[in-house]
């Protein structure tokens, strides 16, 4: 009886928090309501939105900005960002495409696998810039943005390798799909759900997260931050060479210019999703439902036949209205917090 | 004692900082199930000597002796796998994260697969809570919480570690009085478990009451190592000032005039509440209170950095526009802020160039900067303020902390200010300069310059106010004349602890 005489003002003190905390871990749910929105009213325009074929469509097209979203919230996390993805799925792409095209020999599960080993190493590079060199990675990625798409263009010398040069059954892999769900989205959802288990329940997932928060405080808690950092820029290099992979695979006709400018779709779809920019918090399937909600919207206007050179302005209207929806949220968790200090101290 | 070498121990450690020396050969050992304090006034070294054990800094001569091997420490890692818990003076936590994810960073409760087991994370945290008697909930971010109970947080942290050596500098800082009381009760039963206890506080009380032994640091180098039953609290100070306390605070009396600093009911939500007062020409006011009680955000709030949400400030009469550092330097405010490298100075600029800095309209040829203006300005202040220069063309950061602080001091005094507002004019200063601040503070003041000064040292505020005003929580609680103006009633309003109570 004695344990539990202090329960009742323990609870008291958890149920006054509820509201705050809830909305204050689960970010995620603006952007579900945002996606609600979207198909709600886009659906009530055009039911045709909504179809089976549409929806599959939509998962289709996300799949490949959502598992670089993924990588890039691991960095974005940590209080770094990286601009290159774009450029490492540009190199893998090409360099897989090529080696199935003129070495039909190799098994499609090494050539995979050496896009996603030739991505890793472009991160390696990536990390050790930031993290063992100290270049602030704005400047590093955007360097190495740079670079590793020079690299393409020279290694393609002007090539285009055709959808008709690879082997069939890769370029299945890109339009199969599994008791209807296409497999590239598959993939996706196995990158995902992975990176999400890794994040939440691991001390290297979690210690991501105290870098980002306060990277002072890490280097004091002993956590190897350095080492975290580099761990983090190979992961998001690993599924940019992932993605190439999978965009190869998917779009068949592959030039040096594949992918060009997607790293600020990453982007986008990362911050949209509530990962903080500053690093510390957010999560991959915030990041994931950002690229979904991105993708929608891009389809969504298409299908309300909205005006294709407006499309673009309208598309980086709604994002800002996404993270300033997103800013007021944060904004007033926060006001809740500081409010609460001096209740609490009594 | 031979046959059993001390736990932790350091012997002949020096380190510097580019050119300031802030250790010189110091020798200390902890032993087995001994509180072992550390004695010095701030800048006296005591931070960068922790810094050591915990393996941030590594010295630059010196060993660290562990079990009475040397040892090197590469990291805050090694320390930590050595048994070395810190609760540092400011905390260090991850405001994003949980209570109990800042409590077990890099330690948690692992199960299969090296899945972190958050049931017994959680469970451990309430189990260590309720052993500190504070109702934390382990779930809540730690953002947002109050400085209490982040340090509780803290010790809760190095409680986790089950540390052989507990270092805790100045742990009861921002604790109430049973709360200090509950950690006492940890760290004596800890120490009956044959925990090393380094201890790090500014109440002399409280080392007497906790410790066995006592080493006193001053100016970097090693005073002495005395048994705690061996000496008096006099002795204690004498070692730690090692000269007249009263020549150290030059504080002259000068004549009050018009009030020129009118605070009345300021508020900002969250931050601090209702807080009046005045300051006059010729009077020096300080503010005093715990780090986090809110002072440095009033005088960011009186200089229009940051705005309030209810109350007025007047200076000389008239009304302040809420929010406007240009409007607040037109009549005649100035306010060196407490972070002289981040607020204070622009690092990379030149010395005439940063004094030029708060009164370009001052040393302006049309539209241009006129180099020649800047340079007289600067030379000027320069020898006003004995500034320790080559040449001033230099950049500020190749200056010691205290020269800095002058050219900050030049920049606002260049203005002719009727109010300049100080917060933490001597830290991180040396002993020489500091004194020269304090003349040249008290000297502002006789010339009917108005002074608010935020300081965290007790000796500084008892030494240079007028008037003490503490704050408390983000609320002013008390007012004390220069000549009521003791550490303990300065310490027990500061701590919200009835006045006599706890000392």
């Amino acid at each position: 009886m004695t344990t539990t005489a202090n329960r009742p003002e323990v609870s008291l003190r958890t149920g006054g928090r509820g509201l705050v905390d809830r909305v204050g871990r689960v970010r995620e749910l603006g952007i579900v309501a945002a996606l609600a929105v979207l198909f709600g009213i886009t659906g009530a325009v055009n039911p045709e939105f909504l179809s089976l074929d549409s929806l599959r469509d939509i998962l289709l097209n996300s799949a490949i900005i959502a598992t670089l979203a993924v990588g890039q919230t691991l960095v974005v996390i940590t209080r770094n960002v990286d601009l290159s993805v774009s450029s490492v799925v540009g190199l893998s792409a090409f360099g897989g495409a090529l080696i199935l095209a003129d070495q039909p020999g190799v098994p499609i599960a090494v050539v995979v696998a050496g896009c996603v080993l030739l991505g890793a190493l472009c991160g390696a590079l990536n990390g050790l810039l930031v993290g063992a060199a100290g270049v602030p990675a704005l400047v590093a990625t955007l360097g190495t943005l740079y670079a590793f798409r020079g690299i393409d263009y020279a290694w393609a010398g002007g090539r285009q390798v055709n959808a008709a040069d690879m082997p069939e059954s890769f370029l299945s892999l890109g339009s199969g799909s599994l008791l209807g769900i296409p497999l590239l989205v598959l993939a996706a959802v196995v990158v995902l759900l992975a990176v999400g288990w890794m994040l939440r329940n691991l001390r290297s997932g979690r210690e991501l997260y105290a870098i980002g928060s306060n990277p002072a405080a890490a280097v004091l808690a002993g956590i190897p931050v350095r080492k975290r950092v580099i761990t983090a820029f190979v992961a998001s290099g690993a599924l940019a060479g992932l993605a190439g992979a999978m965009w190869a695979a998917r779009f068949g006709t592959v030039d040096a210019a594949a992918a060009t400018g997607k790293e600020l779709d990453v982007i986008a779809a990362v911050v949209v999703g509530g990962v903080a920019i500053f690093g510390g918090s957010g999560t991959v399937y915030g990041a994931a439902l950002g690229a979904l909600l991105l993708t929608g919207i891009s389809s969504a206007l298409a299908v309300l036949r909205v005006d294709a050179l407006a499309q673009t302005a309208i598309n980086g209207a709604l994002i800002i209205a996404a993270i300033v929806l997103d800013r007021l949220l944060a904004l007033r968790v926060a006001a809740a917090l500081r409010r609460r200090r001096y209740r609490d101290a009594r | 004692m031979a046959d059993t070498p001390p736990v932790l121990a350091l012997r002949g450690v020096s380190k510097s900082f580019g050119a300031v020396r802030a250790l010189r050969e110091v020798s200390l050992e902890l032993a087995a199930g001994e509180a072992h304090a550390l004695a010095g006034e701030n800048g006296a070294g005591k931070s960068t000597l922790v810094k050591i054990l915990s393996g941030v800094h590594r010295p630059d001569a010196g060993q660290i002796l562990l079990d009475g091997e040397p040892v090197e420490f590469h990291g805050p890692a090694d320390a930590q796998a050595a048994g070395v818990a810190v609760i540092y003076q400011e905390p260090t936590l991850f405001p994003d994260l949980s209570v109990a994810e800042n409590i077990f960073m890099g330690s948690q409760p692992r199960g299969t697969l090296g899945r972190i087991d958050r049931r017994a994370m959680r469970a451990q945290a309430v189990a260590l809570f309720d052993r500190l008697g504070v109702p934390l909930d382990p779930d809540r971010p730690a953002r947002g919480l109050s400085i209490a109970d982040q340090q509780l947080v803290e010790i809760a942290k190095a409680l986790s570690r089950a540390a052989r050596v507990l270092i805790m500098d100045e742990p009861t800082a921002a604790l109430s009085g049973n709360e200090v009381a509950r950690l006492f009760g940890v760290a004596r039963s800890l120490r009956e478990q044959g925990c090393a206890i380094l201890f790090i506080s500014h109440r002399l009380d409280e080392i007497f009451d906790l410790c066995r032994r006592v080493t006193t640091l001053r100016d970097g180098g090693y005073v002495a190592s005395d048994l705690i039953s061996a000496i008096t609290p006099d002795d204690l100070v004498r070692r730690m000032v090692g000269r007249d306390l009263d020549a150290l605070f030059p504080k002259q009396d000068a004549a009050f005039g018009e009030v020129a600093l009118q605070v009345r009911r300021l508020t900002r939500e969250g931050v601090f509440t209702d807080v009046s007062f005045e300051v006059r020409r010729g009077e020096i006011v300080a503010l005093a209170g715990l780090v986090g009680a809110g002072r440095s955000e009033v005088a960011r709030a009186v200089f229009g950095v940051d705005r309030w949400d209810a109350g007025s400030v007047e200076v000389a009469g008239r009304r302040l526009k809420p929010g406007s550092p240009s409007a607040a330097m037109d009549l005649g405010l100035a306010l060196v802020p407490e972070d002289r490298r981040q607020q204070g100075l622009v690092m990379e600029l030149s010395i005439e160039r940063n004094i030029a800095l708060a009164g370009l309209g001052e040393v302006r040829r049309g539209p241009l900067i006129s180099r020649v203006a800047e340079r007289v300005r600067a030379a000027d202040w320069a020898q006003r303020l004995q500034l320790k220069h080559r040449s001033l063309s230099d950049a500020v950061d190749v200056l010691s902390g205290g020269n800095q602080q002058k050219v900050v001091l030049a920049k606002w005094l260049a203005r002719k200010p009727a109010v300049l507002i100080v917060d933490e004019p001597t830290r991180g200063i040396d002993v020489g300069t500091k004194a020269e601040v304090h003349r040249l503070l008290s000297e502002l003041a006789v010339g009917g310059i108005a002074v608010l000064m935020i300081s965290s040292e007790l000796p500084e505020v008892l030494g240079m106010a007028d008037r003490v005003l503490v704050m408390h929580e983000g609320r002013l609680v008390a007012e004390i004349p220069r000549e009521d103006a003791t550490e303990e009633t300065v310490m027990a309003a500061a701590t919200g602890r009835p006045a006599g109570g706890g000392a």
